[in-house]
Order: C-alpha cells, then sequence, then structure tokens
C-alpha cells in the first residue's frame, strides 16, 4: 500500500496511455498514406518529375488500362487504348476520355493504383489527370494524359522481376462542393443501400 | 506462488466483523444502485454476463435452428415472407451473436465479474483503488447492451432493420452499405462498452501495481491477478485504437469525412488494419484472465503449487506482446506483399511458444500431484484439452498461403470458437465453480455440475468439430444457406447445439437450488491446494475485508 498520491499517480499514467493510444489511432491516417506513397504499398504509384528519366533496357513489359466511375458521378470514362506494350525505361503517354452526360458542369477526382501490388514502386508518373480535379462542362468530352514509365529497378527487385503485365486502374469519383456534400452522400449511401 | 497462512486472517474475518457488517451494509437500492463495494460489482458483472449470454445464445439457436437444413426455412417466415430480409435479418443476429458474447459476456465476466471479485482478495486489499470508478464501468455497460440491442430495432441498410455488419464492422459494407442509424447506435454502443473497460483497465492497474499488502510481490502474485493485469496494459493499448476507428467510421457516416472512403482519398483497408489492431489483442483479453483461472484451479485440485511460476507469469506478459504485432494474420486475404505475409505467419507462429509453455506447466502441475476431479476441475482439464485443439488449427490458419483457402470458412468458425466457445467459456466456468462456494457461501451440486460439463462437453464438440470439415469442403461463413453437400455436417452441428442447450439446464437449475438449499461452504471447501488468500476469508467474504492487512511471507 503505497498511499493516495501513488494511486493518483499510478491512475494519471494509465489514462494518459489510453489518451496516447487514441491519439495513435488518428495519427495512423497520415502516417498509413505516407508509408504508402512512399513504399508503393499496395499498388500505389510514385510520383516523379520530368528530369528523372531514365535510359530504356531491352526488356517489354504489357501495360493494361482500366477505367472505372463511382456511383454517383454521371460520366463516361473509359481508356483510349486498353494496353500497350512498352519497353521497360522508357517514356510512355496514354489517354483516357470521359465524358459529362448531364446538363451540369460536374467536378470529379481519380483515384488510382496499379496491380500487382508490388509493381507500384516501379510504376512512375511524370504526368498524371488524377493529380488534380478535372471539371467538364455540360455534354463536354476531354482527352487526358497520364504519361509515364516503368523504373528499370523493378529487373532488381525478386518479388517483382518476373512481372510481365501492369494494370493501371482509374476510378473517377465526384467532388461536390461543400455546400451538397453531406446531402450528395446521403443520396449515394440510399442509392447502395438499394442494391446492397 | 504466495504460501500464505490461512488460519491466521481468518478470525478478523468471522467473528470480528459479524456485528460491524451488519451496521455497514448499506439497503438494497444504495448496495446494488449505487455500489463501491468491489465485491457487489462483480457480483453484478457476473449476472449481466449470464444474462447476455443467454440473449447471445439464445440468437446463436436460432442461427443453428436455420442452418440445421439447407433452404430458408425459418427466417422467412419471420421477415413476413421477404427473402432480402431473411438474408438481412440473418446478418443482423450473426452480427449481434458476435458483439454480445465478445463485448457483453466474456469480458465482463471475467474481467468486471471474476477480476473484480478476487483481484483485491488475492493481493490482500480492502477493496479497488478507484471504487467510484469501478461503479462507473458497470453502468456504463447497461447502455451499451441497450443500445446494442436497440440497433436491431432501427433501420439498417435501406428499407431493413440492423446492423448486419459483422462484429467486424467493417466499410464499406457499413458506411455505404447501411445508411440507416442502426451502425450509429451500434458504433455508440461499443464506445460506451470501450470506455468502461478503459477505465475497468485502469482501475485494475492502479490497484494491483499500488495495494499489494505487505510482502505480496509482483513475483508472489498468483497467477489470476498476473493474467489480469496483463490483460488490463491489453485493454488500454488496443481499445483506445478501436474507439478511434469506428469514431473515424461514424464521422464518415454522418459529417462528410473521408477517413474510409476512396472518394475523398480515404482507404477502407486502413480501417481493417485499425480494427484488427485491435482485435488481436482482443481475443487475448478474453482468453488470458481464463488461463489464470485455469492456473489457480489446476494448482488447487492437484495440491501443487503451479509448475514453472514465473514461466507462467512471463508467457503471459510474452503474449500479450506478440498479440500486438501480428494483427494483419486476419488480412491475409486483402493484397499484402508477400514478404508482409511473410512476417505475419512467422510471428503468429510464434506465440505458440509462451501458449506451449502454458499448457506443458499445466500438464506439469497435474504431474505427480494428487488429482481429484471435482467439477471445476473437470472444466479446467476439459479447458486445456480443447484450448490445445484450437491453438493448433489456429497455427493451421496462421499459414498464408493455407489461410488464403481456408479465409471466411468454416474452418476458421471452428478455430475461433474452440478457443473461445470451449477454450474461454470452458475457463469461466471452471472459474464459477471454482469460486462459487465462495461468493455465495453456499455449495453448488457436485452431481449436477458433473452433468453440466459432460453433456456441455459432448453437446459443444458435436457442434463445433464438423465445422472444420465443413471448412475444408469450402463452406463460407456468414451465410444463412447452402448447398445440399453441407446439409449432413451441418445437420449433426445443430444436434450439438441442442445438447450443448441441455447441458445448460443443468447449470441453471444447479445455481438455483444452490443458492436456494445448498449445503452452507466452509472458509476453505477445497482443502491444502486452495492457497490464495480468498480461502482465508469467510464464505461469503465479509462486506470489508482486510480491515488489518494481511501479511504475506
Amino acid at each position: 500500500m503505497s498511499g493516495e498520491r501513488s494511486i493518483r499517480r499510478t491512475g494519471l499514467i494509465a489514462g494518459g496511455v489510453a489518451v496516447a493510444m487514441l491519439g495513435l489511432a488518428y495519427a495512423s491516417v497520415p502516417l498509413y498514406r505516407l508509408f504508402c506513397q512512399v513504399t508503393g504499398f499496395g499498388g500505389t504509384t510514385m510520383r516523379v518529375d520530368e528530369s528523372a528519366a531514365p535510359n530504356a533496357v531491352n526488356k517489354v513489359i504489357k501495360v493494361r488500362f482500366d477505367a472505372n466511375v463511382a456511383p454517383g458521378l454521371a460520366w463516361t470514362f473509359k481508356p483510349v487504348q486498353t494496353q500497350a506494350t512498352v519497353r521497360i525505361g522508357e517514356r510512355k503517354m496514354a489517354f483516357y476520355q470521359a465524358t459529362n452526360l448531364t446538363d451540369k458542369p460536374i467536378t470529379g477526382m481519380a483515384t488510382y493504383n496499379v496491380s500487382p501490388d508490388t509493381a507500384g514502386g516501379y510504376f512512375m508518373k511524370i504526368h498524371c489527370f488524377c493529380f488534380d480535379q478535372q471539371t467538364l462542362q455540360p455534354g463536354e468530352t476531354v482527352d487526358m494524359p497520364v504519361s509515364y514509365y516503368i523504373d528499370p529497378a523493378i529487373l532488381e527487385d525478386a518479388s517483382a522481376r518476373r512481372i510481365d503485365e501492369i494494370t493501371l486502374s482509374y476510378t473517377f469519383f465526384p467532388q461536390e462542393e461543400e455546400t451538397n456534400k453531406t446531402a450528395a452522400n446521403t443520396a449515394v449511401k440510399a442509392a447502395d443501400g438499394t442494391q446492397g | 506462488m504466495a504460501e500464505t497462512t490461512a488460519a491466521h486472517y481468518d478470525a478478523h474475518g468471522d467473528h470480528a466483523h459479524a456485528h460491524h457488517d451488519d451496521h455497514h451494509t448499506p439497503g438494497f437500492f444504495a448496495r446494488w444502485f449505487l455500489s463501491t463495494n468491489h465485491k457487489d460489482i462483480g457480483t453484478l458483472y457476473l449476472i449481466f454476463a449470464i444474462v447476455a449470454g443467454i440473449i447471445g445464445g439464445a440468437i446463436s439457436g436460432v442461427m443453428r435452428l436455420e442452418l440445421a437444413e439447407p433452404g430458408m426455412q425459418y427466417l422467412p417466415v419471420w421477415a413476413g415472407g421477404n427473402i432480402d430480409a431473411a438474408y438481412h435479418m440473418w446478418n443482423a443476429f450473426i452480427t449481434a451473436h458476435g458483439l454480445i458474447m465478445v463485448f457483453f459476456m466474456v469480458m465482463p465476466a471475467m474481467i468486471g465479474g471474476f477480476g473484480n471479485w478476487f483481484v483485491p482478495i488475492m493481493i490482500g486489499a480492502p477493496d479497488m483503488a478507484f471504487p467510484r470508478m469501478n461503479n462507473i464501468s458497470f453502468w456504463l455497460i447497461i447502455p451499451a447492451f441497450l443500445l446494442l440491442l436497440a440497433s436491431m430495432f432501427v433501420e439498417g441498410p435501406a428499407g431493413f432493420n440492423g446492423a448486419g455488419t459483422g462484429w467486424t464492422v467493417y466499410p464499406t459494407l457499413s458506411t455505404s452499405g447501411h445508411p440507416g442509424p442502426a451502425v450509429d447506435l451500434a458504433i455508440f454502443s461499443l464506445h460506451l462498452a470501450g470506455a468502461s473497460s478503459i477505465l475497468g483497465a485502469i482501475n485494475f492497474i492502479t490497484t494491483i501495481f499500488n495495494m499489494r499488502a505487505p510482502g505480496m510481490t509482483l513475483h508472489k502474485m498468483p497467477l489470476f491477478v498476473w493474467s489480469v493485469l496483463v490483460t488490463a496494459w491489453l485493454l488500454l493499448l488496443s481499445l483506445p485504437v478501436l474507439a478511434g476507428a469506428i469514431t473515424m467510421m461514424l464521422t464518415d457516416r454522418n459529417f462528410g469525412t473521408t477517413f474510409f472512403d476512396p472518394a475523398g482519398g480515404g482507404d477502407p483497408i486502413l480501417y481493417q488494419h485499425l480494427f484488427w489492431f485491435f482485435g488481436h489483442p482482443e481475443v487475448y483479453i478474453m482468453i488470458l484472465p481464463g488461463f489464470g483461472i485455469v492456473s489457480q484451479v489446476v494448482a488447487t485440485f492437484s495440491r501443487k503449487p503451479a509448475f514453472g511460476y514465473l514461466g507462467m507469469a512471463y508467457a503471459m506478459v510474452a503474449i500479450g506482446f506478440i498479440g500486438f504485432i501480428v494483427w494483419a494474420h486476419h488480412m491475409y486475404t486483402v493484397g499484402l506483399d508477400v514478404n508482409v505475409k511473410l512476417y505475419f505467419t512467422a510471428a503468429t507462429m510464434i506465440i505458440a511458444v509462451p501458449t506451449g509453455i502454458k499448457i506443458f506447466s499445466w500438464i506439469a502441475t497435474m504431474w505427480g500431484g494428487s488429482i481429484s476431479f471435482e467439477t471445476p476441475m473437470l472444466w479446467a482439464i476439459g479447458f486445456i484439452i480443447m484450448f490445445t485443439l484450437g491453438g493448433v488449427t489456429g497455427v493451421v490458419l496462421s499459414n498464408a498461403g493455407v489461410d488464403t483457402i481456408m479465409h471466411d470458412t468454416y474452418y476458421v468458425v471452428a478455430h475461433f470458437h474452440y478457443v473461445l466457445s470451449l477454450g474461454a467459456v470452458f475457463a469461466l466456468f471452471a472459474g464459477f465453480y471454482y469460486w462459487f462456494p465462495k461468493m455465495s457461501g453456499r455449495m453448488y451440486n457436485e452431481v449436477l455440475g458433473k452433468l453440466h460439463f459432460w453433456v456441455f462437453f459432448i453437446g459443444v464438440n458435436v457442434m463445433f468439430f464438423p465445422m472444420h470439415f465443413l471448412g475444408q469442403d469450402g463452406m463460407p461463413r456468414r451465410y444463412p444457406d447452402y448447398p445440399d453437400a453441407f446439409a449432413y455436417w451441418n445437420h449433426i452441428a445443430s444436434l450439438g447445439y441442442v445438447i450443448m442447450a441441455v447441458g445448460m439446464v443443468f447449470f441453471f437449475v444447479n445455481v438455483i437450488i444452490s443458492l436456494i438449499g445448498g449445503k452452507k461452504a466452509a472458509d476453505n471447501p477445497w482443502g491444502e491446494g486452495a492457497t490464495t488468500l480468498e480461502w482465508t476469508l469467510s464464505s461469503p467474504p465479509p462486506f470489508h475485508q482486510f480491515e488489518t492487512l494481511p501479511e504475506i511471507k
């Protein structure tokens, strides 16, 4: 028995541990994003600037292009070419085409990753429509470019060097104005609910 | 373990207090609703756990009834003929069964019930460190339970009632898939239950660190106290992470945040990481106090101190530590890198080492002991056998390669019911029969106790063993219907439920007749093997014990 004071101290320390763990749970959100961006975990592609262009080597990989639209976004969105054969290290450009089917301007933003996941760290994007929000005017159709190369370092990674086909996938999500956001979310949720 | 001198503290408990007690015992309302007494709160927790267990067990009975034969027989009738409503009702049932059994049956019984009752007594303390906080802990769990029950009666998915998310509450099913308020109520329920457990954990840690009687060093504490100490740390470190995860989900659902919503750059997989960072320690939270109970029971009825005391204590510490670094073995199929799976496979398998230390030490405790097979000992031995079986299938599932096939099949259901429904629950019954004379002051009926054990033992094995076969044949979990090929073993499993339920009748009859007309229990009904401090007190113990602190040699 060591008195009131040490009881209170132990209790406060234990309470502090609980609060710290709660903080850690929230801290894990940015940490997890950072972790994925740095390591390419889960097929997260890499972003590089113009100057970093390596020399192409004499091995080819097939890149396939995939496009999806989230429920609630009245766009069509599809790749212009479904696949391309690229030399490793060679800079290439691909186009996706999106059309706004409504009579209102709509802003969307695309999420992206590649499959297989281990290729994420070697899929380097120089420019991509997915880096920014895209606004389409009523009925407008635009071709959206992505320029990329595959890092030759992929050939030195034991778990990735046998990859001969990479699928690049995008999903466009609607980006509402802040004021409409909650209402539209509810609408999306209701739509999902009836399907499920 | 501490060899305490029984006769020494007796006098205090019995005579000196008899008059004193009447004087101090408060009236009914003050005693049970405003209670700050650790024994009374422990009793409240045990009653609550039994009520919740009846509800959770009844729900599993409905599930086994529907699964008894292929096709949808009962749920569509209750759902008014709507097959989709029937499917959703199934989802709501499995969710409620899981959450009730985890948060409102096993945890309140193990930690709130036996922990509250016996941790202070076993370390020679008069009560918990924060008696009023103890009261708050208990009274938080009641509204938590009511919120969970209420969630079954409000809208979940559009048009249907209840949260059909599974106990894991993964997005996006629990966000965009359940627009109604049912999931919000379930989240609030977990918030309250979590707050209750965190406060309880703070209380146990403070009590054990500061209020041990003179001479009761950490390395002399009974193994049950060690198990509750490790459990309290696991609660403290893991529950806030769950609280954070479900709060993020709550704001995702209602306030437009996108922690787990890819539309705003979030990631649903992050929820799974957070959930299982809590969820894996949680399974040890449910089993570690059981380890402690079994250690006490095996030592008592072998009339030997627990073999390898320090190894037993630190094996629990090791299990608790490793429990925090293996969470992704629940997520082998989300697309983890092969090297990540390699790590989680190896780390998971390592848990078998401290667990093996415990199992071999229990056997070594019995070895050469003067064993008698009273009801608590039967449950403890049953626990060791069944938990080992569940542990072995756990090692099978820890292989990422094997788990890719087994994931979400009945093999997994068999595995975790062997460690929980036949592991944790057997330990609970061992503790209940072991301490029933101490808590109530009356002996239970030995014949009914043994009948309960044998019928329950046969029942749960007939129920859960065939699930290994179903899982290996590829039957997925969480479905109310299945192809004819799975009919045979499902039928057997449902018969097992009936046998188990008959076993439970013996339990309830035993509790009722023993409380009414049981033989008066001696201070120590178990003889020389029972060396911990609770057996030095009267049965039941005085309202306040150890006003003069015992000294441990």
